[in-house]
């Protein structure tokens, strides 16, 4: 009995890599280029801004709480370091740093008013969506191309793996941020405290746990992961636009839940959400390489796909509370 | 006298009028021919009637988001779900120069209210049936409704000139005020008969206050959620057929762009609260009127499209902070401390 609740906790993230390798092999067998190494790099290169900004998603949903704000984040950053760096004139990475902080300090304000004040996350932070976008707006309603040396330098940097293939700066970037977070949510006092917060706020709290600083810190993490994620997608763009990353909000959070995060909290991996980016990136890429579909397609097919994870989800918690309801019988 | 006044200050649409008058006042001030109203053709024109004929598509979608958030949900697909609508009217009629409809006028309509009453209902299922956090369970839509709306539309802004299409959002020959107001009141008043005349606005209110007690009490909760959110998607439905008249095409990127942020904003200055339970329908339509003021206001101002997010979502959260208990307490706390320090002065000095 214990073996098997052991295993509904890894099925969807077993379901997940099983996905992936099955897109993966639909897509070697219909196009013959497809199967080759840096196809599979260029899936980390093209979504590397989307790990980053996964990952910050999933302490966010592991905690049982939502961040929608992510999006427009990436949006205000981009724009922002484009306006520093080419109209300002300002160090590249100085403005860098100063991104981070101002991810940092948009995450620490929604975390606050969410916990000290009790607001709801969601009002919380689609106020932060908007808010985001208008701020993009208010920048500059045209788009700014980034013409710096140091980012050009950066965003066309090649880092070698086997032979010709490469991946990007961005994409290492997200590889350590991805260390760093496995490490935090599962080596550390903090990581088991957001575990604890999601299996039961209450009795974390009875636990001494510190659950309000724990709260406002995972939504802070959440806004430094964009910012972060920002920074790397002002490289993969080299340009800001007040209407970049449209939609990124439900891209993280279906990675999040494809990679086995449950919306209700306290389960997941961060190393699941990895495969879920990992899955959107190959359904992207089998439409691009159709070629005949509209790119909206893409958007569907990603909705579509997290309903049905979500149901799947739904399923494996019933009947787990139907096995300990068994149990106490 | 004292105590009228409190029960004045304490009515449910005390404040929310309050903030009506004092936007009206700054517009009548601030803007010039504000309350001017022309005859013309026939027609009521002026700044006010532009103000309450725009703010007719907020108000029937605030009516809707009303209901959802007094059950403690919320449905951020609403402008989304409007560009299907509008994307479905214009196609079934068709771009034909000479105005010929490919389909009867009433197919279209109902062909997109249909599907709008089906997709709000997809959203209940998602809330209601299998419980999914709503704003997760509508930002699907939010996202995939305009893809879908572009599906529809092969992508393209489909021009109508079709001239009764252009009743809905504009006139209707021999009738002086805007259609779009009827719609809205008929709207209004239909809600009104069936939460009066019903026991679902309690029933409603009871889900939004917990669902977990009013399950209990043997209130069917996944059927009124699904209920909600499918009119809900009425809701936004028939206000996607008001914007797309008033442009006379369907624009699936643009048609009803921010107008979920828009409807939240109309329930929460009319002060029901996003956390559930207590509602009024009449404080979110004077609600939108509000927000439809604040952005006509900010237009007159210089405020460009873009950037009016930014300024409803910093007010947004301000409503919300007065609303917290918690930062009211943490307000007077402030206030207690200084007149504490105030009597220990006095203490001294005595």
């Amino acid at each position: 009995m214990k073996k098997m609740q052991l295993n509904s906790k890894y099925v969807p993230l077993i379901i997940t890599i099983l996905l992936f390798i099955l897109m993966f092999a639909i897509g070697a067998v219909r196009y013959p280029t497809f199967l080759s190494l840096q196809v599979f790099l260029n899936l980390f290169i093209d979504n590397a801004y989307l790990i980053i900004l996964s990952i910050g998603m999933t302490f966010v949903l592991l905690i049982g709480g939502i961040d929608i704000s992510v999006g427009s984040v990436v949006c205000l950053v981009c724009m922002a370091s484009a306006h520093l760096v080419e109209n300002v004139g300002m160090n590249p990475y100085l403005t860098m740093v100063l991104m981070i902080l101002l991810g940092a300090v948009y995450g620490l304000v929604q975390g606050c008013l969410i916990q000290y004040f009790k607001m709801q996350p969601f009002i919380v932070t689609l106020a932060g969506l908007f808010f985001g976008r208008g701020a993009a707006a208010w920048i500059s309603i045209e788009t700014i191309n980034i013409t710096n040396k140091t980012y050009n330098d950066i965003a066309h940097y090649r880092v070698k793996i086997i032979g010709n293939n490469f991946i990007s700066i961005g994409s290492v970037i997200a590889l350590v941020t991805l260390v760093i977070a496995i490490y935090l949510a599962h080596y550390t006092k903090f990581g088991r405290a957001v575990y604890a917060i999601g299996g039961s706020e209450q009795s974390a709290l009875l636990m001494g746990l510190p659950v309000a600083r724990t709260k406002v810190l995972v939504y802070t993490l959440s806004g430094t992961c964009s910012a972060l994620a920002g920074i790397v997608f002002s490289f993969y763009m080299l340009s800001g636009y007040s209407l970049h990353g449209m939609g990124m909000e439900l891209d993280a959070i279906a990675s999040t839940v494809i990679g086995g995060t449950l919306l209700t909290g306290g389960v997941g991996y961060v190393i699941g959400s990895l495969f879920g980016v990992l899955t959107q990136g190959v359904i992207q890429n089998l439409i691009m390489f159709d070629g005949t579909l509209n790119s909206w397609w893409t958007r569907i097919a990603i909705a579509a796909l997290l309903c049905i994870f979500m149901i799947i989800q739904k399923l494996l918690t019933n009947r787990g509370s139907v096995q300990k309801k068994g149990q106490v019988a | 006298m004292q105590n009228r006044l409190k029960k004045l200050v304490r009515a449910r649409l005390f404040w929310p009028l309050v903030a009506l008058a004092l936007m009206i006042i700054f517009n009548i001030i601030f803007v010039s021919d504000f309350l001017k109203i022309e005859v013309k053709d026939g027609y009521y024109y002026g700044r006010i009637i532009d103000i309450i004929n725009r703010s007719a598509p907020l108000m029937i979608m605030a009516i809707g988001m009303t209901l959802v958030a007094a059950t403690g949900g919320i449905d951020i697909s609403v402008g989304s779900v409007a560009a299907i609508s509008g994307a479905i009217v214009c196609t079934l009629i068709g771009g034909d120069f000479q105005g010929n409809p490919k389909y009867p006028f009433a197919v279209a309509i109902a062909a997109a209210l249909l599907v709008t009453a089906l997709t709000g209902l997809w959203n209940g299922m998602l809330v209601g049936k299998l419980g999914i956090q709503p704003t997760v369970a509508t930002l699907i839509l939010y996202v995939a409704g305009r893809g879908i709306a572009q599906l529809i539309t092969e992508g393209q802004i489909i021009t109508v000139y079709y001239k009764p299409f252009a009743y809905i959002g504009g006139f209707v020959p021999g009738i002086p005020i805007p259609f779009s107001i009827i719609i809205m009141a008929v709207v209004l008043v239909i809600v009104m008969i069936i939460l009066k005349k019903t026991a679902l606005g309690l029933f409603i209110e009871s889900v939004g206050v917990s669902a977990d007690a009013s399950k209990v009490t043997g209130i069917d909760v996944t059927k009124i959620k699904i209920i909600i959110y499918t009119f809900c998607g009425l809701c936004a439905g028939i206000a996607g057929l008001i914007i797309s008249s008033m442009i006379r095409a369907a624009d699936a990127n643009n048609a009803g762009l921010m107008y979920e942020m828009d409807a939240i904003l109309a329930v929460a200055v009319g002060g029901t609260s996003l956390n559930g339970g207590r509602f009024s329908i009449a404080a979110s339509i004077i609600g939108a009127l509000i927000v439809q003021c604040i952005t006509t206001t900010m237009y007159a101002i210089g405020v460009s499209s873009q950037v009016l997010p930014m300024i409803k979502a910093i007010i947004v959260i301000i409503i919300c902070l007065v609303q917290s208990e918690a930062f009211r307490k943490a307000i007077l706390n402030v206030f207690k401390i200084k007149r504490g320090l105030t009597h220990e002065k006095n203490a001294v000095k005595l």
